[in-house]
């Protein structure tokens, strides 16, 4: 009796134990899922509260009178002649005539500083799109300077102690802001520059256009090459070749080669692409031959992960009904294997749009002002993008850089949630 | 299948065009540091004229160097930017290749700043002083060197706070790094009398140098410059190296060549002081402020006008054999070294850029703009 009393005792006593340890290891769980979450969640908010400024642009509407005796120019004058006119003094002019009461060199200079250096281009634009402006007066949406731009959207009337203003503008940059803010003539608008300009040093002009092409353009590259290439090497390596040492030798360096930090793969690619094969350094098909070395491996270790789900019933059952090996692989087993081959694709593609370091060998770390439009122009990506922005000096990048961070990072949310789709859509139980 | 084996022929025949098509936007690679205003040139170059806007690779200066002197050909970059002059090493190396006929164009100056952040008390510093806080071997008090002891900027210099030499600059692959190694830390060397003695004698005062490399305890250093230049080795080369190793103990830290983190950090930690070129103090001269360096401070015109002592030239250089072949490339040369560029109110000086004097500035356009060749 006593010894069964003493026997429950030590089970109960090792029971409780054994929950608390469970319970403890079920914290530890969560504790780990929560710090990582907390961690997320700082870096999205410190992005986000950085990068959200960057959608919004401030415009100030300036009445231009387009006179054909300042510019020389008439309705009817060529391209050319309007290409050669001075819309540069023109447009200062035309500020000085408008603000009579700024007199001084410096304070002149401040004026012109408060809007974009490409004004006069924007001007002139106008003027090319549609010569019959000239001699009328036209409400025009300048676009501001970044220095106005930023003081504008973070300090402006907002009470803050001098070191917490940001945006470099002086008194009399600010008492003209207050002379266009009671005109009613500043504006803040959705940023669409960010999205149809490429880079430019001027942050107020500089976009993601440009970079976002040039990622289409390698990635482009990287799948019409890495797919074929990878889908045929899973199939031949699990459906034809023969298990000996030297297929167990290829399957080692496969995986080896997962692992290989990309950047050797961009020493390879300037070696061999570039100094080799002579060709142009900072070109998206070169991007692409690099990014293909290092996806492969990638696509191939799912791709031979899908084909190995493809239960042997499917093969046994086609080969009775008297299909060739070939037939087999190609009508049975490559249908049934696809969803999961185009899931590791996606992952794939998705790691090697946010890769920087094998550009960085190959010279597609540049400043590229026009929008490529085909794989031989040179471009740059959007990461190298986001990095170039992040190492310049105007204050103004600031925000560009956190900005192009949140397009990036939503690109890849999508084409990961895409692929995570993709399995749970297409993706068989056997 | 099928569709496999097309694309792979689709994309070999679009690699052999892309080797065969001739190139049509100028290539330039270089320094980090003219960087930032190479590319507004090519922006506004890209914009204004009817050429396409070059394309700027930043490589630092001796990687630039490097790829420009290869060779001749499309393949080569056109131009490289520099934040030094190109050395004679280069330059053989230059015409070994085939690369000839080099203009060189000096643009103007950039200063180097030590700065700290806004709110706490600048520094005014003397060029001896950040020796002594941050070479790696300081005269001791026998006048003998020894590893730096200084902890503090008040052991440095009596005048100065006890807070800790806390130093984040750029590492050794970067040109500002080595400007400031040369101009500010062996300028302050030199001002000490045994090293400037040293500095002055020629290879064949062998026994004076001996006499003098004993009395420093630099025998070490002596090793490693007749290592360096054999015979040849001079007062000079041992200074270089006493002069320019920069301590490893902690008090320097190499805090990357991104300019923003270092300026980032400082705010973080207000009695650290942060190395960076005058183009990024003034564009945040809102969260940093220069420290005083030989009673002058950083300002635009005491680096133009020479009273700020660590400052440096900026250059670019230009393959003659391509002008004609890549269109653009006088055009863009032209323009770069235009009033409106690089005048005293030209726009890269807005950009942060030190303009050249007048006569030095006249001298440079009109070689460039005639071409001439570059002869060391």
């Amino acid at each position: 009796m006593i010894d069964q009393e003493i026997v429950a005792q030590k089970r109960a006593a090792q029971l409780a134990k054994r929950h608390r340890a469970e319970s403890r290891f079920k914290w530890f769980g969560r504790l780990s899922i929560g710090f990582g979450l907390l961690c997320v969640l700082f870096l999205f908010t410190d992005i986000i509260s950085k990068g959200i400024g960057a959608f919004t642009q401030t415009y100030i509407n300036i009445e231009i009178p387009f006179d054909e005796e300042k510019l020389g120019l008439t309705p009817q004058s060529t391209e050319a002649e309007i290409k050669a006119a001075s819309f540069g003094s023109f447009f200062k002019k035309t500020l000085r005539e408008q603000n009579p009461e700024v007199t001084g060199r410096k304070d002149k200079r401040s004026l012109y500083a408060l809007f974009t250096s490409d004004a006069p281009l924007i001007l002139r634009d106008m003027v090319l799109a549609d010569p019959s402006i000239i001699g009328t007066t036209q409400t025009v949406s300048m676009i501001a300077d970044d220095d106005f731009d930023t003081y504008y959207k973070h300090s402006y009337g907002r009470d803050l102690p001098e070191d917490k203003v940001i945006g470099r503008i002086n008194d009399f940059q600010v008492s003209m802001l207050n002379k266009f803010v009671d005109a009613g003539v500043v504006e803040k608008r959705f940023n669409t520059i960010f999205f149809s300009n490429a880079d430019s040093r001027e942050p107020e002009l500089a976009g993601i256009k440009g970079a976002i092409m040039g990622s289409i353009l390698t990635l482009f590259v990287t799948l019409i090459l890495s797919f074929p290439i990878a889908v045929a090497t899973a199939i031949y390596l699990e459906e034809f070749a023969p298990k000996n040492k030297f297929t167990d030798f290829i399957e080692v360096n496969i995986n080896n080669l997962a692992a290989v930090p990309s950047v050797i793969f961009g020493l390879l690619g300037l070696a061999v692409f570039i100094n080799f094969f002579g060709m142009p350094r900072s070109v998206p098909l070169v991007g692409g031959f690099v990014l293909t070395l290092m996806t492969l491996p990638t696509i191939i270790i799912s791709s031979r992960a899908a084909i190995k789900a493809v239960p042997p019933s499917i093969r046994d059952a086609a080969l009775g009904m008297g299909a060739s090996k070939v037939q087999t692989v190609l009508h049975h087993v490559l249908p049934l294997a696809m969803p999961g081959m185009l899931t590791g694709t996606i992952i794939g593609m998705a790691q090697a749009l946010g890769e920087t370091a094998p550009l960085l060998m190959i010279g597609m770390v540049a400043f590229i002002v026009d929008t490529p439009a085909s794989i031989t122009d040179s471009a740059t990506v959007l990461p190298v993008q986001i990095f170039l922005w992040s190492d310049s000096p105007e204050r103004a990048f600031v925000e560009k850089t956190s900005a192009a961070i949140m397009v990036l990072l939503g690109f890849l949310i999508f084409m990961n949630s895409m692929a995570v789709w993709l399995r749970k859509r297409l993706e068989r139980r056997w | 299948m099928k569709k496999l084996v097309y694309g792979l022929v689709a994309a070999a025949t679009v690699a052999n065009i892309s080797v065969a098509s001739a190139r049509d936007t100028i290539s330039i690679v270089g320094s980090s540091t003219v960087y930032p205003f190479a590319t507004v040139v090519a922006e506004r170059f890209g914009k204004s004229s009817d050429f396409k806007a070059p394309k700027v690779e930043s490589t630092g200066s001796g990687g630039g160097l490097k790829l420009f002197c290869k060779g001749v050909g499309e393949a080569n970059p056109d131009i490289t930017n520099a934040s030094r002059r190109i050395k004679s090493s280069e330059f053989e190396k230059c015409q070994k290749n085939g690369v000839t006929d080099i203009i060189e164009v000096l643009i103007g100056y950039d200063g180097i700043v030590l700065a700290n952040a806004k709110g706490v008390e600048p520094m005014a510093l003397t060029r001896k002083d950040i020796y002594l806080a941050l070479a790696k071997m300081i005269p001791g008090p026998d006048g003998k060197l020894i590893d730096n002891p200084n902890k503090t900027w008040k052991d440095v210099n009596a005048a100065l706070p006890a807070t800790k030499i806390e130093v984040l600059g750029p590492p050794p692959t970067s040109g500002t790094r080595d400007a400031f190694a040369e101009l500010a830390l062996e300028g302050g060397a030199r001002q000490i009398e045994d090293i400037a003695k040293l500095r002055k004698l020629e290879a064949d005062n062998k026994d004076e140098i001996a006499a003098l490399v004993k009395k420093l305890g630099a025998e070490s250093a002596w090793a490693a410059a007749v290592k360096k230049k054999g015979e040849k080795a001079k007062g000079k080369d041992v200074v270089k190296i006493i002069g320019r190793s920069v301590r490893e103990d902690g008090a320097y830290i190499e805090a990357g060549e991104n300019d923003n983190l270092i300026v980032n950090k400082l705010v973080a930690n207000p009695s650290a002081l942060g190395i960076f070129g005058f183009s990024f103090l003034d564009q945040n001269s809102d969260k940093v402020q220069g420290s005083v360096i030989d009673g002058q401070a950083p300002t635009f015109d005491a680096i133009a006008g020479g009273e700020y002592k660590v400052s440096r030239p900026l250059y670019f250089y230009v393959k003659k054999a391509h002008i004609g072949v890549v269109p653009g490339i006088q055009e863009y040369l032209n323009t770069f070294v235009s009033e409106d560029v690089i005048g005293p109110d030209g726009y890269l000086i807005d950009k942060g850029l030190i303009p050249l004097g007048d006569e030095q500035y006249e001298e440079m356009s009109s070689s460039a703009k005639a071409l001439k060749n570059l002869a060391l």
